[in-house]
């Protein structure tokens, strides 16, 4: 369907057709994110001993988010006198904007996708690439020490991490063949890449922590050190857009890596298959976000300059030779 | 060219890990701190002065509030000053209570240290742990003295109030319950990698500086020095039991990590004897004067609290109020060394090193 | 270590089975006095653990007793029966003492003897640094105790080994200090049975002085020489007690070997045995008087160490640079050293690094105002010496100024910050000597007894 509207001549039908799927895939990622960030409350609660919120919406919280977000909508604007006015009101949706474009060619099911592009990875890593710059000019804008370090460390961070992750899925591309999601994911069906990637799967899922900025590699904002880093200034919806944007990005990696690694919406076993794609993909993709929640409740904090040795030192010496293993590999047997 | 920059960086008074209203005042260079000065002072309540209007059983709830995680000690301490002036023996019964309370309250102060510190190292869920064992020890010393915190339970000649019902048999059991809670403590964190490289090595210092800087409890003796005034200049009953002054040669951060955990150990042990001993009737509180009155003259006494050596000295003119009353807070004197640790390292070096000296804001601001 | 585990066992059993009886025979003997102590020793007897508080100020001979209830009941071994025997013997001596000793308080309507013991009390509850000297002790009361109990049943050599092996068992210092109780107390018998009258005094006389006159030096070996000899000349001329102790001392000041201690003990073991067989009872009144004197005029253990500074200091700096020097009762006896004014940096900078000295360890500085003067106290602590000193000086109230001492302790900086702030004593050559928790537009120091509270709209 989709195809047919990129290829159908451009008019006012058009544009509200693609906007109108716009807005239903930005509802259902903020309900995602809604629901995630209630999940993650929950998880982290009941793995810290707590309850975490059970009041607003029933037993579970389920309204929680909501409330939250509601709140943060009717918060003050607050823009610090001192702080770069323009780009200090442009950096939040420079940040979250690549996160809601990256979800464009994640192929959810074998149907429901937006733009089935041939270079759908590359343009994942591409375009997530862009976030950062609106960490670094929110935390510059900000003229604060602490957003001025965050966004600092923002920036050193998803540049050198960027970079195994890239060379990680090397790995899943010289066995595609292919850089386009859709083919990545049916060539999984003899096995997951996963199990034919498992160094490249290690080192990517690494990267993509680092680059979600989550626990352990959360230093941008290490509440601890530089109190919030880059977004201590913003208030309101200005800062809920931050906070969105790292959701969405949680969505859209943890969607990565089940497209890429896990077979996407395919059934791990033939005879599993009468169960729906979507079915699958959720439970999946449930499963790597879950992990990332795991995670955050477990570990300590990296140090900065341990972080960037761990990349450049571990990482890329073995995403490189994983991509050399997997050359040989398919050389010699494929 | 490029040209850097020194920026100054206001650590504090508000921070998330600066464990209270305390200041650092950082110059630094990218990340790496050239220069450190610390800034204090914003909790002083004046406790000194204040106790120059106040009977000594007036004073006692103002030491509750110095070292707020270890009240049971601070309590002790005046009385304890108090006790050596006026030559006031403390039936058993009180001396054996007081044991409990002030172990009880160590390592419930012991594990608020261990928490907040991998708290500040950016991991949230032993934090949480330890609170919950913490609680359990509140719970225990809410029902001994009817506070959570600020105990107020001891008094010159004895304590307050008795233990209740049952209240033996609740420490009895909460020692090996707390036994079993350190092991996982130690599986949990000590030898997470990610720990073990934020503080392996980090804000080291050698045992002349510790003596030379007035470093106390932990902070020294992770030195190497084996001084425990618990054990080195006995007071109460701590000479009947047995226990160990654990020390490590390192002197780094994870060694005052690890000594904090061994010293709940140690208080375990001592809180298993002395419950095994408790004397089962007695006198709580001696016979003391209605108006408690130091003799003319001064005294200095020391014992050892959570966070190292505190003391008390008190000049009396031989009235009812002290002439002067000072209190040496190990916090304060912990704190000193700070600025020569932080030269050179990192911001998240300097939470690191921060957190491991433990300090009490209330404490250090007297 | 087992042996000695067992020795003191034994020791511990003596001691509780010799209260026991001396409580009775007090019951049946003295009448006023005793009372209250009859109310409290059975009760120690059956169960010792709780021997400590019934009867914290009165009877000196219970005050030592209360230190051995620590250790948990013997389990028995092979030398539990012996033990039995020698605790009978001990006990009949123990109440022997105590009734003499109660006879004779009775009859002077005072109580010097018990002054004596209650001095050495604390220090044997002190810190590992008295044990040494406890063990001293130990060992010279042990052997008296040997000889006693030679003279009543002529089987010297079982009692004998033991009360050697107790001094050498040096290991644990608990140990030592259990020991120590157990000896002084049964020593205490041995000697007052001996004595049979009034003799109990002099014997535990004589060991307190050798104990705190003894340790000029502080090494155990000489103290045990010195209570050695001090006790067997004490044993010998009981009237020249004092002097007795003189000698101690001055044999103490000389002997510093180890082996020595072993000489010696031995020596003392020959003489004390040959004392008791004299029956050098002479002591009486007038001796236990002079007993209560010469132990009020050197109360302190640590007056030796008081001793030793002050003549380290006096003779490197000269015989002028102290104001004043004491013993602290009311401060767990710490040594008080008063400095001049203008002495005051160089004796800190002496107590830091002179050798002898060597306090490494600033524990506490704090100023006082005393309305005509101000007073700086600090407080060290010597981590190699093992002993405190407390250094005082008088400034002047009108402009308080005195030498900084973080050059010699870093650890003074904050606190000589906190007495500018509060007090306003400004500390020249302090490296940033600022108003450390009031901020410098703070106006009057706090702690200051005129001070009042600046408030600008009054």
């Amino acid at each position: 369907m989709i195809e047919e509207l990129l290829q159908s001549s451009p008019g006012w039908a058009n544009f509200g057709i693609f906007f109108l799927l716009g807005a239903v895939l930005l509802l259902i990622v903020l309900g995602f994110v809604t629901y995630g960030i209630l999940a993650e409350r929950k998880v982290l609660g009941y793995m810290q001993l707590r309850h975490g919120p059970n009041q607003v919406g029933g037993k579970w919280g389920l309204l929680q988010t909501v409330a939250d977000v509601l709140k943060l909508l009717l918060k003050e604007d607050i823009i610090p006198k001192a702080a770069d006015k323009p780009l200090f009101i442009i950096a939040p949706a420079i940040a979250f904007a690549p996160s809601f474009m990256v979800l464009a060619t994640m192929p959810f099911t074998d149907k429901f996708q937006f733009a089935d592009i041939g270079v759908g990875l590359l343009y994942y890593i591409a375009v997530s690439g862009l976030t950062v710059f609106g960490m670094v000019l929110g935390g510059w804008a900000s003229n604060n020490k602490y957003a001025l370090l965050g966004g600092m460390r923002a920036a050193a961070q998803m540049i050198s991490y960027e970079i195994p992750l890239v060379m990680s899925v090397l790995g899943v591309i010289l066995l595609t063949g292919s850089l386009n999601l859709n083919e990545i994911v049916t060539h999984q069906e003899h096995g997951w890449f996963i199990l034919l990637q498992p160094i490249g799967f290690i080192v990517f899922f690494i990267a993509s922590i680092a680059e979600l900025n989550r626990t352990p590699f959360d230093l941008p904002e290490s509440e601890n050190e530089l109190v919030a880093g880059y977004h201590v200034e913003y208030s309101g919806f200005r800062w809920a857009f931050f906070m969105l944007a790292e959701y969405v990005y949680l969505f859209a990696m943890s969607a990565l890596i089940t497209v890429v690694f896990l077979g996407g919406w395919l059934a791990p076993f033939g005879f599993l298959d009468f169960i729906p794609g979507a079915v699958w993909f959720a439970l999946k993709f449930s499963v790597v976000v879950f992990i990332y929640i795991w995670l955050r409740a477990t570990l300590p904090r990296f140090r900065a300059d341990r972080l960037m040795e761990f990349g450049w030192k571990v990482l890329l010496p073995i995403a490189l030779a994983n991509i050399f293993l997997t050359a040989l590999l398919k050389s010699l047997f494929f | 060219m490029i040209r850097t920059e020194e920026m100054i960086l206001n650590v504090g008074p508000q921070h998330p890990s600066t464990h209270g209203v305390f200041r650092l005042v950082v110059k630094i260079d990218g990340e790496i701190i050239t220069e450190a000065k610390p800034v204090i002072g914003y909790l002083h309540r004046g406790t000194e002065k204040l106790a120059e209007d106040l009977q000594y059983t007036q004073i006692i709830p103002y030491t509750d509030r110095m070292d707020y995680l270890s009240s049971m000690t601070n309590n002790y301490i005046l009385c304890h000053a108090v006790e050596t002036m006026m030559g006031i023996e403390v039936p058993e019964r009180a001396d054996f209570l007081r044991v409990i309370a002030m172990e009880l309250n160590r390592v419930a102060s012991h594990l608020v240290a261990w928490g907040t510190y991998i708290l500040d190292l950016g991991a949230t869920s032993p934090f949480i742990y330890a609170f919950r064992d913490r609680e359990m020890i509140i719970n225990m010393l809410n029902e001994l003295s009817g506070a959570r915190l600020t105990f107020n339970y001891m008094r010159v000649g004895g304590v307050k109030w008795d233990a209740p019902e049952g209240w033996i048999e609740k420490v009895r059991d909460f020692v090996p319950y707390m036994r079993g809670q350190l092991k996982g403590f130690h599986d949990l964190v000590s030898g997470n990698e990610i720990f073990l490289d934020r503080v392996k090595g980090i804000g080291r210092y050698t045992k002349e500086d510790a003596i030379n800087y007035s470093l106390s409890g932990p902070n020294l003796r992770c030195t190497g020095v084996k001084w425990d005034l618990r054990k080195d200049e006995p007071y109460s009953i701590y000479n009947r039991f047995e226990f160990d002054v654990p020390t490590s040669e390192e002197g780094d951060c994870l060694a005052r990590y690890h000594l904090r955990l061994a010293e709940i150990e140690q208080s375990l042990n001592i809180l298993e004897q002395a419950v095994a001993q408790f004397p089962g009737e007695g006198p709580i509180l001696a016979k003391v004067p209605k108006i408690i009155k130091a003799p003319k003259g001064e005294a200095f006494v020391r014992i050892e609290s959570p966070r190292g050596e505190i003391g008390c000295y008190i000049a009396s003119d031989g009235k009812k109020e002290p002439y002067r009353l000072k209190f040496r807070r190990p916090s304060f004197y912990n704190l000193q060394i700070l600025p020569k640790l932080l030269k050179g390292e990192n911001i998240a070096n300097m939470i690191a090193i921060l957190g491991a000296i433990d300090i009490v804001l209330g404490e250090v601001d007297g | 270590m087992s042996g000695e585990k067992d020795l003191e066992q034994l020791k511990k059993e003596a001691v509780a089975k010799a209260k026991a009886a001396a409580a009775a025979k007090r019951a049946a003997k003295a009448a006023g006095t005793a009372e209250p102590r009859q109310a409290a020793e059975p009760k120690q007897a059956t169960e010792p653990k709780q021997a400590a508080e019934p009867k914290q100020e009165a009877k000196p001979v219970e005050l030592v007793k209360a230190d051995e209830p620590v250790v948990p009941p013997a389990e028995a071994g092979a030398p539990v029966n012996d033990a039995d025997d020698l605790a009978k013997k001990k006990a009949a001596a123990v109440a022997k003492a105590k009734a003499a000793a109660a006879a004779k308080r009775k009859a002077m309507g005072e109580a010097p003897a018990e002054e004596t013991p209650a001095e050495t009390a604390p220090e044997a509850d002190g810190g590992a640094d008295d044990l040494a000297k406890k063990k001293a002790a130990a060992v010279a009361k042990a052997k008296a105790a040997a000889a006693a109990k030679r003279k009543a049943m002529g089987e010297a050599p079982a009692e004998e080994t033991p009360a050697e092996t107790a001094p050498e068992a040096g290991g644990g210092a608990d140990d030592l200090a259990k020991k120590k109780a157990a000896a002084v107390a049964k020593a205490k018998a041995a000697a007052a049975a001996k004595r049979k009258a009034l003799g109990e005094a002099p014997a535990e006389e004589t060991a307190s002085e050798a104990t705190s006159g003894g340790d000029a030096d502080d090494l155990a070996k000489k103290k045990a020489a010195a209570v050695a000899k001090a006790k067997a000349a004490a044993a010998a001329k009981a009237k020249a007690k004092a002097a007795g102790a003189g000698d101690a001392v001055a044999i103490a000041a000389g002997g510093d070997d180890e082996k020595e201690k072993a000489i010696a003990a031995a020596k003392a073991k020959a003489k004390a045995a040959a004392a008791a067989k004299a029956k050098a009872a002479a002591g009486g009144k007038a001796g236990s008087a002079a007993t209560a004197e010469a132990t009020d005029a050197k109360p302190s253990a640590n007056q030796p160490y008081l001793d030793k500074y002050v003549k380290v200091i006096e003779e490197n700096l000269g015989s002028d640079v102290l104001e004043d020097s004491y013993i602290n009762k009311l401060s767990k006896d710490v040594p008080t050293l008063v400095a001049k004014r203008d002495t005051y940096y160089k004796i800190a900078q002496f107590l830091k690094y002179n050798e002898l000295l060597g306090f490494d360890y600033l524990s506490e500085l704090h100023g006082t105002d005393y309305e005509t003067y101000m007073e700086v106290y600090v407080h060290f602590y010597s981590y190699k010496n093992r002993q405190s000193v407390a250094l005082k000086v008088k400034i002047d109230r009108g402009e308080p100024r005195l030498e900084s001492l973080v050059p010699l302790w870093a650890g003074a900086d904050w606190p000589e910050c906190e007495a500018y702030d509060l007090l306003g004593i400004k500390f020249t050559g302090h490296p940033d000597l600022r108003r450390i928790f009031l901020g410098e537009d703070w106006v009057g120091y706090p702690l200051r007894k005129d001070y009042q509270p600046y408030d600008v709209e009054v």
